[in-house]
């Protein structure tokens, strides 16, 4: 009974068809994986959507390594376009699992090498922070107690207690903490997380937690003065103040070897669609514009030389002095055989 | 009328042959959808026998499986040892603030874990009101911190969990004829007797549908675990999530979540098999509740009131306060700022100080929380009611389904939604995978609550009304509708909860257009800054207080409708 189309509609169909090829094109979709600290003003967004036609879709899929793992999972037909917040401690994963395409962007150009890690250019550096311990000044002010400068020193009975950190196995800042200690102590940081551990070293699962419940300066106004965060967040603890502060109540422990710096890393996905609008897209992240709103919203530094620093980043954040230094290569090797080993010491 | 009324019993009998199948069409299609299809995606992809010839991943599958086993079975006795008298307090008596009193003991419930953990700690920490107000510190105790994580895992269980048990067994108190109590007493039976004998085997069904609920939540416990039990513990589900998403092993994650997902299965086979004897019995269709009367009834109504004030109605309210208090003052610059209160966190609430594309507006987001959970409710009621209907009266069929609808809650959130990523692609950044997700959790809920009170009804009523010349929707409206609105009500309540409180959310890749109170929360909480941290409590509070509102207003619904019957 299935009548034939009639030459009415068939030519209903073409003029539909006509009409579409003519109209002024829509604003293409380009969607944007990234873990949840991700931030980014709104009118830098909208500035990179009308200079290219672009609508951009954020998702924000949990932290860094579910973010990467989910996008592992959904290689063959993923969930975006271009994937922001890999760091160097889960580059290499990200690499074995080949889920980028190379792309040598021209903004590279202002970005210092020592950030570009991936030589075939499939992950480019957007940002870099110092991972380092806190501590609050009023109670090391208060309780005439010298703030600590080494490793060793955190082991000491005065600082029995003092510290929280946070697990390894579930966060990135507990992880970069870990990988300090191993570029330091080589092996024998193990022995060391056991001297910590007697020495009551309290294990969080995350920043939230350690920072915002055991940490005393921070307004949870925990037990522990002493946190694993960012050297970038006494800035913060200026910036987010509840009231106007000219000093910040944090500061960061910057000694030689005792920070972590953190890289992180953007690309384009393999089998994505609008691999032109993805590389405009990369090119404007490493760009200036974006690389200036970052610091303010993400609190970590940018790789671009030109561009410009917030004053309250020049003014309270403090920089490593020498972070520690160890190969993305080892990290990519052992990092999982160091976490189990950690997690088995700190039972 | 006669004709209708002789349909409609016609009706019924055919139900119980093959057409029931059409009662199980809507939830089996949903979560053959959302569930099963899924979730055997991502485990043929994970799921690997070599797995079991690995000695290291057996040891590890058999570790959290003891300690979760082991938290879960303490878990529930307490919830209940707190929960059973608050189910009794609740149903039997009235007293002033009641219903503020019950919807505080349901808000623990939707609180993100983080919040709770804050709340804890500016009630109890060194420099919590316990602490400066009273001089009470916990490290004069000088616990072991091993053993001091675990007493927090298992109170927070607790605080948790308590409001299942008391809005399903205390439902099915509400339920009892009090006639039956009377004529046991009458015929000699004393307190102990009574409660043994008679109330009871009444309520096996609903005690044990609470028990399982709360020992499934227990059991598949993640946030607490992971937020109070350090690095030493680690339940089923947060090994899951540690293999899944940080030390990939994904078919290690894939063995453990069988596991889990098998015991689910063994708990509802076992919970189906016993709760099949109902027990019928006339509903009363006023509430029976009533002041205390004698001394010990006095008693027991004040020591529990208070007992349940200091549990819930203290951590709950230090969140209003630290969210209209400055604190820093405390911080290093004690002479130049003014320590106290400020409206300024909730005022901040309203600034996009950054410009920020993910600055969250806290109406948009309580708007956005509502209408997930409304939809929540209705979509879950929808594909609850018909199931509960056929279990109510089980023949084979539903002894063989029956298991299978407490599955979604035994299933690991994080293997889900691998799964979900595997099935649905780009879709699950859809809207609309938000409430889908709601249901599934709060499905399992809805049912169990349901099941009971529509095996309560007595057929012989329904038939003796149409005998009587009522029309089917007026045996409904007469028989039904009086005993399942508190049930129905119930059940939403639950439904909303969940939702609000984002289980299952992990699940799900968000879009910053869809912020919801949990998400906001969490925003202000993943940088550091007293303002951050005043805003969270904001956002936590009015939480809380939309929390609080919503049941009280499904309360107060209740008891119009008790009212008007």
């Amino acid at each position: 009974m299935t009548k034939p189309p009639s030459a009415f509609r068939l030519l209903l169909i073409a003029f539909c068809l006509l009409l579409s090829a003519c109209a002024p094109q829509g604003p293409t979709t380009l969607t944007v994986m990234t873990h949840d600290s991700f931030a980014i003003s709104e009118e830098v967004v909208v500035a990179f959507e009308q200079a290219n036609n672009a609508d951009v879709v954020f998702l924000q899929s949990g932290d860094a390594g579910a973010m990467l793992n989910k996008a592992i999972l959904a290689k063959d037909a993923p969930l975006a376009d271009v994937m922001f917040g890999v760091d160097n401690t889960f580059l290499s994963r990200a690499l074995e699992a080949d889920i980028f395409e190379p792309y040598q962007s021209p903004a590279l150009n202002d970005i210092s090498a020592e950030f570009v890690l991936d030589p075939s250019y499939r992950a480019l550096p957007v940002d870099y922070g110092d991972v380092c311990i806190n501590y609050d000044k009023k109670y090391f002010a208060e309780n005439n107690l010298a703030v600590p400068q080494s490793f060793e020193d955190l082991a000491k009975p005065e600082y029995n207690g003092l510290l929280v950190v946070e697990n390894p196995a579930t966060s990135s800042p507990g992880l970069a903490f870990m990988l300090a200690t191993r570029a330091y102590f080589g092996d024998g940081f193990l022995d060391y997380w056991k001297s910590l551990k007697d020495n009551g070293v309290v294990v969080a699962d995350g920043w939230e937690t350690a920072y915002y419940t055991n940490f005393s300066a921070s307004s949870g106004q925990g037990p522990q003065p002493m946190v694993v965060s960012y050297a970038s967040s006494p800035a913060a603890e200026v910036f987010f103040a509840s009231e106007p502060l000219t000093e910040s109540p944090t500061a960061s422990i910057v000694a030689s070897g005792m920070c972590f710096r953190q890289i992180e890393f953007v690309g384009i996905l393999k089998n994505g669609q609008n691999r032109d609008l993805a590389e405009k897209f990369i090119d404007f992240m490493l760009g200036k514009q974006f690389q200036e709103d970052m610091p303010l919203n993400m609190f970590v530094y940018p790789v671009n030389q030109t561009a410009q620093l917030p004053e309250v980043f020049t003014k309270y954040a403090q920089v490593a002095e020498q972070p520690a230094s160890i190969t993305y290569d080892d990290i990519a090797t052992n990092r999982d055989v160091w976490i189990e080993a950690w997690v088995d010491v700190m039972k | 009328m006669r004709l209708s009324s002789a349909l409609s019993t016609k009706i019924r009998s055919c139900l119980s042959a093959n057409s029931r199948i059409l009662l199980w069409i809507p939830a089996l299609i949903f979560l053959l959808s959302t569930f099963f299809f899924p979730l055997s995606k991502i485990l043929a992809l994970t799921f690997n026998f070599s797995t079991l010839t690995d000695l290291d991943n057996l040891l590890i599958a058999r570790n959290s499986l003891l300690f979760t086993f082991y938290q879960a079975i303490l878990s529930t006795l307490l919830t209940f040892v707190l929960g059973l008298p608050s189910a009794v307090l609740f149903s039997k008596f009235n007293f002033p603030g009641k219903s503020l009193l019950r919807a505080l003991t349901a808000v623990p419930f939707m609180l993100p874990t983080v919040v709770v953990a804050a709340a804890f700690n500016s009630l109890l920490g060194e420099r919590g009101l316990l602490a400066t107000t009273f001089d009470l510190r916990l490290s004069t105790f000088d616990l072991q911190p091993s053993i001091f994580n675990f007493l927090l895992i298992l109170a927070a269980h607790t605080f948790y969990n308590t409001s299942i048990v008391i809005r399903i067994v205390g439902n099915a108190i509400s339920r009892l004829d009090p006639k039956l109590e009377a004529s046991a007493r009458s015929l000699g039976a004393d307190t102990f007797h009574v409660w043994k004998d008679v109330i009871f085997p009444i309520l096996r069904p609903s005690l044990l549908a609470a028990a399982l609920l709360v020992f499934m939540f227990d059991f598949t416990s993640f946030g607490v675990i992971l937020l109070l039990g350090g690095s030493q513990f680690a339940t089923l589900e947060v090994e899951i999530y540690i293999r899944a998403l940080q030390l990939p092993n994904l078919n290690l994650a894939a063995l453990l979540s069988v596991i889990q997902l098998m015991f689910t299965l063994i708990f509802s086979i076992l919970y189906s098999r016993t709760i099949n004897q109902v027990q019928t019995q006339t509903a009363p269709r006023f509430s029976t509740a009533r002041p205390p009367k004698t001394i010990q009834e006095k008693l027991f109504v004040t020591t529990l009131c208070l007992l349940l004030s200091a549990f819930f109605l203290l951590p709950l309210l230090s969140l209003p306060i630290r969210s209209l208090t400055r604190l820093e003052a405390d911080r290093g610059q004690r002479d130049q700022v003014q320590y106290g209160f400020t409206a300024d966190y909730y005022e901040e609430l309203f600034i996009n100080r950054r410009g920020s594309l993910f600055y969250v507006p806290p109406v948009q987001a309580a708007l956005n929380s509502l209408g997930f959970a409304v939809i929540t409710v209705i979509l879950s009621l929808a594909l609850g009611y018909p199931a509960a209907y056929a279990l109510a009266k089980p023949t084979r069929l539903e002894k063989i389904l029956d298991p299978f609808l407490m599955l979604p809650l035994g299933a690991s959130a994080v293997m889900m939604g691998l799964g979900f990523i595997l099935s649905f692609g780009r879709l699950i950044a859809s809207p609309f995978f938000i409430p889908i997700a709601h249901t599934l959790i709060a499905l399992p809920f809805v049912i169990r609550t349901l099941q009971p009170a529509l095996a309560s009804i007595p057929e012989r009523l329904r038939q003796v009304a149409s005998t009587l010349g009522a029309s089917p929707f007026r045996v409904w409206q007469t028989v039904d509708l009086p005993i399942l609105s508190r049930a129905t009500l119930s059940a939403a309540t639950f439904a909303f909860t969940v939702s609000l409180g984002e289980f299952g959310a992990t699940l799900l890749i968000t879009r910053p257009e869809y912020p919801t109170i949990p998400i906001a929360i969490s925003r202000f909480l993943s940088q550091p800054g007293g303002l951050n941290y005043g805003q969270a409590m904001a956002m936590a509070t009015v939480l809380m207080l939309l929390t609080t509102l919503s049941i009280l207003l499904i309360e107060k619904l209740r008891f119009n409708n008790a009212g008007e019957l």
